[in-house]
C-alpha cells in the first residue's frame, strides 16, 4: 500500500493538469466558434490563433 | 499578434498609415465593425471573407465566426460598416450591417463561461473523487479507508465551495422569499452530505457520500448549463435581428445633412426620410409629400398620403417622396417605445405562468424534506441512534434528490429547440413551448402575416401585353410597392418584342400622385385614378393614362408562402383558425377564402384585437397568436402564446415567444406538434424520476442505501432522462 504515496499524487497532478488544459481552452476563447474552427483546421491559410 | 499577421499578410494594410499608428490600440476597441454573413457556410468561405475583407485599405484585421455567422472587424476609425458590406457583397459575399451597441449585450457571454467553468471543475472533482470511492466500494478498510476519505473531503469540499454556488444563491433567493424551488432540496442535498460525510469521516465511519455530492452538483450544473446555452444562442439570434436595424436618422442641421444616431435626436430636430426609408422617429411632416406605408402600425395594406403637417410615427415606411419631418419625439418617447411598457406589463402576465418543473418542484419539495425528517424520527424513536438516524436521513435525501428531475426538462427543451431551430423557429422565452403545447385556438393577422404585405396583380393575362410593358416601364421609376409588383411582373410575363418599344422619357415622380413620362412624344401618366383622369374601380388598383384612355390595373396582396398548408394543417390538427385584421373587409374576405379560413373579422383597431383575444381567453380557449404588426403588439402580448416572423417591427418580435426565421408560414403546425411531443417528453421524464424514486426511497428508509447505490440510482436515472429527452431530435 505504500506505492499509494506516489499513486494519489500523481493521479491527482494529472487530473489537475487537465483541469488546468480545460481552463486554458476556456480562457483562449476556443468555445466561442466551434463550427468555424472545425473548418478552419482544413484551410491553406496561415491563421495562429483566435483574436485576444 | 493577430494584428501583425494580418499586416504582413495584407500590403495595403501596411500602407495605410493609420494602420501602423494605431494598430496597438484596435485591439483595446478602436472601430470595432460587425458584419452578419447569412450565408456562409464552409471553409472556403471562411478564408473567402476574411480575404477579401484583408484586401480593403480601411480594414486592419478581420475574423469570421461561422457558428454566429459574423465578421468581427478592426477598422480604422470612421470607417462606415455598410460601405464594407456593400463591397463585401458585391464580391459574393451577402453581407448586412450589424449595430454593435445593440449586440454588446449578447455578444460576451460570461454566465455561460462561468456556468462552463464550473461543470468542468465539478467533473475533475467527481472523476478523482469517484476513483477513490471504487477503491472504498471494493473493500478498502481501515486507515486506507479513511484517508481516502480525508483525501476526497479535500476535493469535495472546495469544489462544492465554487461549483455549487448556482444553486447556493437561487436556493437562499427562493428562501428570503418564503418561497420553495427545486433549488432548495438540492443545496440541502448537497450540504448534509457533504457535511454529514464529514463528519462521518472524522468518527472513522464506513459511509461517506462526497461522490454523490459532487456527482449531484455535476449533473445539476449539466443541465444548467444546457438551459442557459439553449436560451443565450436564442437571444443572440434575436439580438443579431434587432441590430440588423441600425437606428441612425438623417439629421438637417445648418444646410447640411448627417447620419445621426436616432438616440441623440431631440425634439425640435429636423430628420430627412428618404423614399423607401423607415421613418426613425415620431413628426410632423414639415416638407414634401409622399405616400406611407402604415401597415405595419394598422395593418392596412394601402399606403395613405402624406403631406405637410401629416402625423407620421416611428415605424411607418416612406415610400414616395422625400421627406422632412420635425421630430416630435424620438427614442424612448416614440410610439414604438411607449410599446415597451405594453411588452412590460405581458412579461409580468406571462411571468405567472407555472412551468410543468415549478410545479413538480412545489409537491416535489416538501415531500422529500417530509420524508427525510420522518426517517430520522422514526429511526431515533425505533433505535435510539441518532448518528445511525440522521445518516440514513441523510440518505434518503441524497437518493430522492432531483437530479433527473434537474435534467428532466433542459434536456428536453434544448433538443426540442435545436430540431425548431433548424426549422428555423427561435423559441426565445423558457416556457415558450409548455404554452405552446396547449393551444387550442390560433388567431392570424393578415397584413404582413399571412400576406407579404406586397401586392400583386390580379389578372396578368387580361391585359394587353403592350400596356403591360408600358405600366411596368413607368413602374420601375417609383419605390411605390403598386408600381414595384407592376416592375417586377414585367421581366417574365411580357413578350420581348413589346419590352423593346416602350422606352420611356425622363420619368419622373409626382410624389404623392404617380410617375410621369414621355413616351412616343406623348405624355403617359401611372398613379392614382383622380390623377391620371381615370374612373376609379373597387378594391387596391393603380392606373395608366396614355393620353387618349386609361387603364386600370387591380392588385391583390400576394400570400406568404406556405400560409394556406399551414392553416389546413392547423385545421388537421383540431384547432380552430380565426383571422382578426385592421384592413378593409373585402380585402381580408379575399385573404381568408384563398387560405381557408371561415371566421374572420375586419376593420379591427389594435384594443379590439386585444379584446378578441381576451374574450377568447375568457371563454377558456388557449390562444396562439400570430402576427408582426405593432398593431398586433398588445394581442400578441395577451395571447397564451405568441409567433411573429422575422419581418416584423422589433417591439413586435420582443413581445414573440417565437421568431420565424425564414419566410414560410409552414414550420408553425410542426412547432405546435413538436411542442406536444416536448411536453410529453417533460411528463415521461418527470415518471422515469419518479420511478426511480418509488424503488430507492423504500431501500433508504429501511437504511439500506449506501453510497454505492446513490451513486448507481444517481447516474442511471439521469441518463435514462437525458436519452429520453434526445429522442426529440
Amino acid at each position: 500500500m505504500e506505492v499509494l504515496v506516489f499513486l494519489i499524487p500523481i493521479s491527482l497532478f494529472l487530473g489537475g493538469l487537465g483541469l488546468a488544459a480545460f481552463f486554458w481552452t476556456l480562457k483562449s476563447k476556443q468555445y466561442d466558434d466551434p463550427e468555424g474552427d472545425a473548418r478552419r483546421i482544413l484551410m491553406d491559410d496561415y491563421d495562429d490563433a483566435p483574436p485576444a | 499578434m493577430t494584428a501583425e499577421a494580418r499586416i504582413s499578410a495584407c500590403p495595403a494594410c501596411v500602407a495605410a498609415p493609420a494602420a501602423t499608428s494605431a494598430a496597438g490600440t484596435a485591439a483595446a476597441g478602436g472601430d470595432t465593425l460587425l458584419l452578419s454573413l447569412p450565408e456562409i457556410h464552409c471553409a472556403a468561405c471562411i478564408s473567402g471573407v476574411e480575404r477579401a475583407l484583408a484586401a480593403m485599405p480601411e480594414v486592419r484585421s478581420a475574423r469570421v465566426n461561422l457558428t454566429l455567422r459574423r465578421a468581427t472587424i478592426a477598422a480604422a476609425p470612421g470607417t462606415a460598416a455598410a460601405a464594407l458590406a456593400e463591397r463585401l457583397t458585391a464580391q459574393g459575399w451577402a453581407a448586412h450591417e450589424l449595430d454593435p451597441d445593440t449586440l454588446a449585450a449578447t455578444q460576451t457571454d460570461p454566465v455561460g463561461r462561468g456556468l462552463l467553468m464550473r461543470l468542468g471543475v465539478a467533473g475533475f472533482a467527481m472523476m478523482n473523487v469517484m476513483l477513490l470511492s471504487v477503491a472504498v466500494w471494493s473493500g478498502a478498510t481501515d486507515a486506507t479507508r479513511d484517508l481516502f476519505h480525508w483525501i476526497s473531503a479535500t476535493i469535495a469540499i472546495p469544489t462544492i465551495a465554487f461549483s455549487a454556488q448556482p444553486f447556493f444563491r437561487s436556493a437562499w433567493g427562493a428562501l428570503r422569499a418564503a418561497r420553495l424551488n427545486m433549488d432548495v432540496p438540492i443545496s440541502l442535498a448537497i450540504l448534509l452530505a457533504a457535511g454529514m460525510s464529514v463528519y462521518e469521516t472524522a468518527q472513522s465511519g464506513a459511509h461517506a457520500y462526497f461522490d454523490a455530492a459532487l456527482s449531484l452538483t455535476f449533473f445539476l450544473l449539466a443541465g444548467r448549463y444546457l438551459d442557459h446555452r439553449t436560451r443565450s444562442l436564442a437571444r443572440s439570434a434575436a439580438g443579431e435581428l434587432a441590430a440588423l436595424e441600425v437606428p441612425r436618422a438623417l439629421k438637417v442641421a445648418g444646410g447640411s445633412e448627417a447620419l445621426t444616431p436616432v438616440a441623440e435626436l431631440v425634439p425640435g430636430d429636423l430628420v430627412r426620410v428618404l423614399p423607401g426609408g423607415r421613418v426613425p422617429v415620431d413628426g410632423v411632416i414639415e416638407e414634401g409629400t409622399s405616400e406611407i406605408d402604415r401597415s405595419l402600425l394598422t395593418g392596412e395594406s394601402l399606403p395613405v398620403a402624406a403631406g405637410p403637417e401629416t402625423r407620421v410615427s416611428a415605424g411607418e415606411v416612406n415610400l414616395t417622396g422625400a421627406l422632412a419631418v420635425r421630430v416630435t419625439a424620438a427614442g424612448e418617447d416614440s410610439t414604438l417605445h411607449r410599446l415597451a411598457d405594453l411588452v412590460a406589463v405581458a412579461e409580468t402576465t406571462r411571468n405567472r405562468y407555472t412551468s410543468l418543473a415549478d410545479r413538480a418542484a412545489r409537491v416535489y419539495a416538501p415531500v422529500v424534506h417530509l420524508l427525510a425528517l420522518a426517517a430520522f424520527a422514526g429511526w431515533v424513536w425505533g433505535s435510539g441512534d441518532v448518528r445511525l438516524s440522521l445518516n440514513i436521513a441523510v440518505a434518503t435525501l441524497i437518493i430522492t434528490c432531483p437530479c433527473a428531475l434537474g435534467l428532466a426538462v433542459p434536456a428536453v427543451t434544448t433538443a426540442a429547440s435545436g430540431r425548431l431551430f433548424r426549422r428555423g423557429l427561435l423559441i426565445k422565452s423558457a416556457t415558450a413551448l409548455e404554452r405552446l403545447a396547449e393551444i387550442d385556438t390560433v388567431v392570424f393577422d393578415k397584413t404582413g402575416t399571412l400576406t407579404e404585405g406586397r401586392p400583386q396583380l390580379a389578372e396578368p393575362g387580361g391585359h394587353d401585353p403592350a400596356d403591360l410593358a408600358l405600366a411596368a416601364a413607368l413602374g420601375r421609376g417609383s419605390s411605390h410597392p403598386l408600381a414595384a409588383a407592376l416592375a417586377a411582373i414585367s421581366t417574365d410575363a411580357i413578350p420581348t418584342q413589346y419590352r423593346r418599344d416602350t422606352d420611356v422619357e425622363n420619368p419622373r415622380e409626382i410624389p404623392g400622385c404617380g410617375v410621369e413620362a414621355t413616351w412616343r412624344g406623348r405624355t403617359v401618366r401611372l398613379g392614382r385614378a383622380g390623377w391620371v383622369g381615370a374612373e376609379p374601380v373597387e378594391g387596391t388598383a393603380t392606373y395608366l393614362s396614355l393620353g387618349d384612355r386609361t387603364v386600370a390595373f387591380r392588385f391583390t396582396d400576394s400570400l406568404r408562402h406556405g400560409a394556406a398548408e399551414a392553416v389546413a394543417a392547423l385545421k388537421a390538427q383540431g384547432k380552430s383558425v380565426i383571422l382578426l385584421s385592421g384592413d378593409h373587409p373585402a380585402a381580408v374576405a379575399d385573404i381568408a377564402a384563398r387560405v381557408g379560413i371561415d371566421a374572420f373579422e375586419a376593420g379591427m383597431l389594435p384594443d379590439e384585437k386585444v379584446n378578441h383575444v381576451n374574450r377568447l381567453k375568457d371563454a377558456g380557449r388557449r390562444v396562439l397568436m400570430v402576427g408582426d404588426g405593432l398593431n398586433d403588439t398588445a394581442a400578441l402580448a395577451a395571447a397564451h402564446a405568441s409567433i411573429s416572423p422575422a419581418s416584423a417591427l422589433e417591439a413586435t418580435r420582443v413581445v414573440a415567444d417565437v421568431v420565424l426565421l425564414g419566410q414560410s408560414l409552414a414550420p408553425i403546425p410542426e412547432a405546435v406538434a413538436t411542442a406536444r411531443s416536448a411536453t410529453r417528453r417533460i411528463v415521461e421524464n418527470f415518471a422515469i424520476a419518479a420511478l426511480y424514486n418509488a424503488v430507492a426511497i423504500p431501500v433508504a428508509l429501511a437504511g439500506f442505501a449506501t453510497p454505492l447505490a446513490a451513486a448507481l440510482a444517481m447516474s442511471t436515472s439521469s441518463v435514462s432522462v437525458t436519452l429520453n429527452a434526445l429522442r426529440l431530435r
